[in-house]
């Protein structure tokens, strides 16, 4: 078990090395110049080079790439070029809005989606299942910007139970927290109940087939029984493997969300970044995804050995 | 088994709860006296001599004073000076600052920071860099006056230190203002009518201002950056809404009080809200069709102007404002209206002549070889016009090749001086503010020094002397005749031409906000909140 830690751990750092590189060499060759929007409207051509020279945009890539590495070795992401604040510093004022909305997404997700899916499986083509799963395209195919500004006009503007926009820290109050989160939690979890609605609905019909649920159902066992303690416990493998995917999928799709809702997350932050060709503070945050996305994935992994005791790692 | 009704009990308690949690506490209203607006965009540099960004000034004007503003007729009025002396051959000019002036910090504010300051920014403005470079010397004669003392007369000595936008010469502390000027300063203690609140600055989330409680304003009424800059709110939030749907909602619905710059877009929407008022305290920004030339075709003055009557104003100013009552024409390089604006524009309308054009472009020779318009797809303040820019260009006998990208993109492309084969560009068409070109010694483009200048890089000896001329002259018709004769020769050279100008909105609620000041670039002073 800690070998098989102590290997996964080694092994996200040569996929972290190549994400920096990707990362830093399609900032570099992409078009657009930091310098140039610092300047703003009214710089002369002068005043961006001397920006350029300032920021150290003026040396060549190897050198840039070197004294870029030599920073992150010592645990330093940079500052960014237009707040002049750490991209640590910033990361950690963001990080607070993402995590709130992505966890009340998720538990909203799975406390919606899991139960959908077992009982589109449990009414297996009855009008229940159908009518589970058109709501499941429809979840996959509308945009959650629309989704977002429907709840908007619905919940804010016309009951006016809510607000249009914009986040409270959990410090300001859970109440006020979590009605900052509603709308923009449900917004993002559509797509995801419909994912995970479909998947559990498959998994648990494949299970509700086996010899093992015959046998349950022979013993007298009631039916809520079976459908939780059998065929759902054995069909958890591929709904966690699809749940975790899901927070992989979670950091793209709070950027919409965030902008919809203007909470200000690691999403916008990741959006501002790019407009303004702000690149340490565009790299540190990639490369703070890329740690999440391969601890979520290690995560998933051994939550397995909870799921299916057969498995060792 | 699970039964119908034990699910339907689960599914109405969860709805149950979660309609709860969302009606248990009506949303926060606005406490006490905090004034909740959503700037233009996001502050992300302090320091008001870094960049031109239009935030960043109005951070400047929150936190720090000048020592002259400008009314909403761009008429220049003391603020931070009490009085002030010329001697009779124009070249000493004293000043003394009015009593009671005072940094956040409690320090007073004393001739040896307004030196250190106005010497920053003489450091980086193109106006403050030419008054540096006529001036000799700028001393203190007491820790409450200093004189500026010239090589020969400058006349624009009160428009620089009035200078509203693009930079303000703002006043700091003597030690912020050592900072070197190619470094950003990280201090923003000034003596403003607002304190900025360090520690609650979120950039991309929140700015706060605190009321400046030792302030003493003048007694003037205000009127643009001139006046009294009284507070009457205890605490400024700016909120950061990129989304204009999202600015819109969150006026409707009470979460902000005040939108600076309203989006077109929106403009419907909220002019029939009874709820809301929308206001235009700037009175106008214009549009501008800039050409590089550098490289050809544009580097050939016919062909330059050939494309200058192409510009449809109307049909441009339509497609992009939308809205009748948000734009109008004006042929004029300065804003119509103002003191330098004449009508004397030569050839150029502001209405297609492609007849004409098409005869220039012939007399010229132009190979038909594509000119590279940029089109900011992304920006939506711009993005209307291009698509219509090109088929003007066309009708006058030009070939266009219309070249999609976002705004950064654009930005740093239009610094490049290559061949468009390499990178290069033609056109491109931006927006300015009323403060911007007032006045022929503030507007960036307005330059013939090639490429020391502005992108495009016009070379004009001739417009350089007149801006020389203009600048040693301090009389009022002699300055007008220099104007126009200036606009003469933008349009002679083909350097870049206007096509409309814009209302600026504002939208606040109504019976919540009032106070708004008349001003040429936005001012948050004077504000109430009911």
């Amino acid at each position: 078990m800690l070998l098989f830690l102590a290997r996964r751990i080694l092994s996200t750092v040569p996929v972290l090395v190549i994400v920096a590189l990707i990362v830093f060499l399609m900032l570099r060759l992409a078009p657009g110049d930091p310098a140039a929007a610092i300047v703003g409207d009214s710089g002369t051509s002068e005043n961006i080079a001397r920006v350029r020279e300032q920021l150290g945009l003026d040396q060549s890539l190897p050198v840039q790439f070197f004294r870029w590495s030599l920073q992150l070795l010592q645990g330093n992401l940079g500052e960014s070029y237009f707040m002049k604040k750490t991209v640590v510093e910033l990361i950690g004022q963001r990080i607070e809005a993402t995590v709130s909305l992505a966890a009340v997404t998720l538990v909203v997700t799975i406390l919606v989606a899991v139960p959908l899916g077992v009982i589109a499986a449990w009414r297996h083509g009855g009008w229940l299942d159908r009518m589970l799963m058109g709501f499941s395209v429809m979840g996959f195919s509308i945009p959650a910007f629309v989704i977002g500004y429907v709840l908007i006009w619905i919940f804010a503007l016309h009951l006016q139970w809510l607000p249009v926009q914009g986040y409270q820290r959990l410090s300001q109050g859970p109440l006020l927290w979590i009605k900052h989160l509603i709308l923009p939690s449900i917004t993002l979890s559509v797509i995801y109940v419909a994912l995970i609605a479909r998947v559990t609905r498959a998994a648990v019909a494949e299970a509700m087939t086996e010899d093992y649920i015959r046998t349950a159902r022979a013993k007298g066992i009631s039916e809520k029984r079976v459908l939780m303690r059998h065929a759902l416990a054995n069909a958890a493998i591929p709904i966690v493997t699809v749940i975790g995917i899901g927070i992989a999928l979670l950091i793209g799709g709070v950027v919409v969300t965030e902008t919809v809702f203007a909470i200000p997350g690691l999403g916008q932050l990741t959006v501002d970044a790019v407009l303004s060709r702000d690149f340490p503070l565009i790299q540190g945050i990639t490369l703070f995804f890329s740690v999440i996305y391969v601890l979520v994935n290690l995560l998933i992994d051994l939550s397995y050995l909870v799921f299916d005791p057969r498995i060792r790692y | 088994m699970l039964s119908k009704r034990n699910l339907m009990k689960t599914i109405l308690a969860g709805a149950v709860f979660a309609a709860a949690a969302a009606a248990a506490t009506s949303f926060a209203q606005d406490a006490g006296k905090v004034l909740r607006l959503v700037p233009q965009s996001d502050l992300k540099i302090l320091d008001p001599i870094w960049t031109t960004a239009f935030i960043t000034r109005n951070h400047g004007y929150m936190v720090y004073d000048t020592l002259f503003g400008v009314d909403e007729q761009a008429k220049v009025h003391p603020q931070m000076v009490d009085k002030y002396t010329t001697s009779p051959d124009g070249k000493t000019w004293s000043f003394t600052l009015r009593k009671g002036l005072a940094f956040h910090d409690g320090k007073p504010v004393t001739s040896e920071d307004v030196i250190a300051s106005l010497k920053r920014w003489g450091q980086r403005d193109g106006l403050g860099q030419k008054m540096f470079t006529a001036l000799d010397k700028a001393e203190p004669i007491d820790a409450n006056s200093f004189r500026l003392v010239f090589k020969e007369p400058f006349g624009m000595v009160l428009e620089a230190l009035s200078k509203p936008s693009s930079n303000p010469p703002f006043i700091m502390p003597a030690r912020v203002a050592a900072t070197p000027a190619d470094k950003q300063i990280d201090d923003a203690t000034g003596s403003g009518p607002y304190i900025f609140k360090k520690d609650e600055y979120r950039p991309g989330e929140k700015i706060v201002y605190l009321k400046n409680t030792q302030y003493v304003p003048r007694t003037e009424a205000p009127s643009g950056t001139a006046g009294g800059k009284n507070v009457y709110v205890d605490r400024m939030e700016w909120i950061i809404l990129k989304d204009a749907q999202t600015q819109a909602n969150a006026l409707a619905n009470g979460e902000v009080d005040m939108i600076e710059w309203l989006p077109p877009e929106q403009y419907t929407a909220l002019k029939n809200n009874p709820a809301i008022t929308v206001d235009n305290p700037i009175p106008k920004g214009s549009f501008a069709l800039h050409l590089n030339h550098v490289i050809p075709p544009f580097d050939n003055p016919k062909i330059a102007q050939a494309a200058i009557m192409a510009i449809n104003q109307e049909a441009l100013m339509r497609a992009q404002m939308v809205h009748k009552e948000l734009y109008n024409s004006c042929a004029s390089v300065y804003p119509c209206g103002t003191a330098f604006a004449t009508d004397k524009t030569g050839y150029f309308t502001g209405k297609p002549q492609f007849e004409k054009a098409k005869a220039l472009l012939k007399e010229a020779g132009y190979d038909g070889k594509p000119v590279v318009l940029m089109y900011p797809a992304d920006f939506a303040l711009l993005n209307k016009f291009p698509p219509v820019m090109a088929q003007l260009l066309k009708q006058a006998g030009f070939n266009v090749d219309m070249q999609s990208m976002d705004w950064p993109t654009l930005v740093t492309r239009r610094a490049k001086k290559d061949p468009v084969d390499k990178g290069g560009w033609n056109l491109f068409i931006t927006g300015w503010g009323i403060a911007d070109n007032m006045n022929p010694m503030f507007y960036a483009p307005l330059t013939g020094n090639g490429e020391k200048g502005w992108f495009g890089w016009a070379t004009d000896d001739r417009l350089e002397q007149l801006k020389s001329e203009f600048l040693a002259s301090a009389e009022e018709p002699r300055r007008k005749e220099l104007a126009t004769s200036i606009q003469q020769r933008v349009y002679d050279t083909g350097i870049y031409a206007p096509i409309g100008e814009y209302k600026p909105l504002t939208a606040y609620r109504k019976g919540v906000v009032s106070g708004v000041v008349r001003s040429p670039v936005g001012v948050f002073w004077n504000l109430k909140k009911n």
